[in-house]
């Protein structure tokens, strides 16, 4: 009961930071909208017993990927350059029919995709919790391990750019 | 019901105040101290040599102006020493103060909560810490402030790697990310980890000085440099919020190496049988005294050496702390393979 309602709140108070992220007129506003969405989708995880995840998403997001988002609001001039061509009647075509796309995707995986629930003991059992770390490690470095290489090699091109795009002479 | 709201409420309240009385008086502590250091005595017309100058502080701060410059942000200009302040306190949610009293018949452990990811925690609210400088400066709509928040911001995110790859080895050594969990495993292992990992305790040290902006990495809020670097524009109650989270900062950095490095509340030698005559000192002195030692590390260090450069500052935290702190870490979890 009290699960189910620290959930919903949480849910709300996503949702309620996302749509501010896009309303929003000043962009630095908009980007401390998103610093709470991710804390509230880190209190969002803790509540599923992820404890580490939580705190992943703290530090990698919120704490770190954030604020190069906000240097880069901050330092950067955001004015709408003139746009050369502006046909209002195609942007909206192209925006429903998007939309639609979208829809139908959401219905299909509803009617189709339906899981059943794992049982009640999805929410942390204590040794489960206790071994959060060690769960993430080992299913990092035996079941996903290609996929781990995989984004460690796209960081390392990801710093490789950066200092090649930085550097005044090679 | 009583141990799911009232106990932890208790602790929060006794730890928050403590907190605040400590910082009020270290700011005293680091008048004093930087004035015998240079051979001249500090406040002393306050009281009797000084003691109630922080009464006097607090009041003149509380009295004070304040002043929001014309084209800032309101909302982000108001809530950036808030975003400073709030996870410098939350922070001691996890530190361990002693081991656990019994009172009143229940078992009563002497920290808020102790976390099964308890280092990483304190990670995270750091890197929160960082939006408020930035928040701050920006807010501010003035130059000084602007720049001396990128610098701050800047120093603190590349010192922060610096601090987490110790922790790393700290976590390799203890095998636990608890708090508690680290000071059991020094007792286990009958070493205290600033003996077993000195280069990662000098490297975090190092860190924790520039991560709380203090000297001689205090070139963002140096006042010959940048006025006063992202909290220029701020007065009374609002800069006394600033003021508070980097006394607090500096609190919890040394509580963190404290536990980490220092072996928390344990006593020294703790598993030697002859000295357990010092048992009559409570666990939480132990810890209290060791964080006084390194506070006032903190301000012996100011008075002592110059400033960096911020060239030579980030030189410094990219190019030498973080690949002495990676190699520590190789080391470390090899030496603990092998052994």
């Amino acid at each position: 009961m009290a699960e189910a309602l620290t959930f919903y709140t949480l849910a709300g108070l996503i949702l309620a930071f996302a749509v501010l992220v896009i309303t929003a007129r000043n962009t630095v506003h908009s980007v401390l909208f998103l610093v709470a969405n991710f804390l509230f989708v880190a209190a969002l995880y803790v509540l599923l017993g992820a404890q580490f995840l939580a705190v992943i998403q703290v530090v990698v997001y919120a704490g770190g990927i954030v604020v190069l988002y906000l240097f880069v609001v901050m330092l950067v001039n955001l004015k709408r350059p003139p746009e050369a061509h502006h046909d209002p009647r195609r942007r909206s075509r192209l925006g429903v029919t998007v939309a639609l796309v979208v829809l139908a995707e959401i219905v299909v995986i509803g009617l189709y995709g339906y899981v059943q629930p794992a049982g009640p003991a999805a929410a942390a059992t204590p040794h489960l919790v206790a071994q959060n770390i060690e769960r993430v490690g080992w299913a990092l470095y035996t079941e996903y391990l290609i996929p781990f290489e995989l984004a460690s090699m796209l960081l390392l091109v990801a710093m490789v750019g950066a200092i090649v795009l930085a550097k005044r002479e090679l | 019901m009583i141990d799911l709201y009232v106990i932890p409420l208790l602790k929060i309240f006794f730890i928050l105040t403590g907190v605040l009385i400590t910082v009020m008086y270290l700011v005293l502590l680091e008048r004093k101290v930087q004035a015998w250091i240079q051979v001249r005595l500090g406040p002393m017309r306050v009281g009797p040599h000084g003691v109630l100058q922080p009464v006097a502080d607090v009041l003149k701060l509380f009295v004070k102006e304040d002043i929001t410059p014309v084209k800032a942000d309101r909302w982000v200009y108001t809530l950036a020493p808030v975003i400073v302040l709030v996870p410098a306190l939350i922070a001691f949610a996890v530190i361990p103060f002693g081991t656990s009293v019994h009172l009143f018949g229940r078992k009563i452990g002497l920290e808020v909560s102790d976390i099964n990811v308890g280092l990483l925690y304190i990670v995270s609210v750091a890197s929160i810490g960082v939006y408020g400088i930035i928040l701050g400066g920006w807010s501010s709509n003035s130059k000084y402030p602007l720049l001396g928040s990128l610098r701050s911001s800047a120093q603190l995110i590349s010192y922060e790697l610096a601090v987490t790859l110790t922790f790393v080895a700290v976590i390799v050594m203890s095998g636990s990310l608890s708090m508690v969990g680290i000071v059991n495993a020094q007792y286990n292992h009958g070493v205290w980890f600033a003996f077993a990992q000195p280069v990662a305790f000098v490297i975090y040290f190092i860190g924790g000085l520039a991560e709380t902006n203090r000297s001689p990495f205090d070139l963002p809020e140096a006042e010959s440099e940048l006025v006063a670097g992202f909290h220029t524009e701020y007065s009374g109650m609002r800069f006394a919020l600033f003021f508070l989270a980097e006394y607090a900062n500096m609190i919890v950095v040394s509580a963190v190496a404290t536990t980490l490095f220092f072996g928390g509340w344990l006593r020294p030698f703790p598993n030697v049988v002859s000295l357990r005559f010092l048992d009559f000192v409570p666990s939480w002195a132990w810890f209290v005294a060791k964080t006084f030692c390194f506070l006032y590390l903190f301000l012996w260090i100011r008075a002592t050496f110059p400033r960096y450069r911020y060239d030579q500052l980030m030189r410094l935290g990219w190019k030498l702390l973080i690949p002495i702190a990676i190699a520590n870490i190789v080391v470390t979890a090899g030496v603990k393979l092998l052994l």
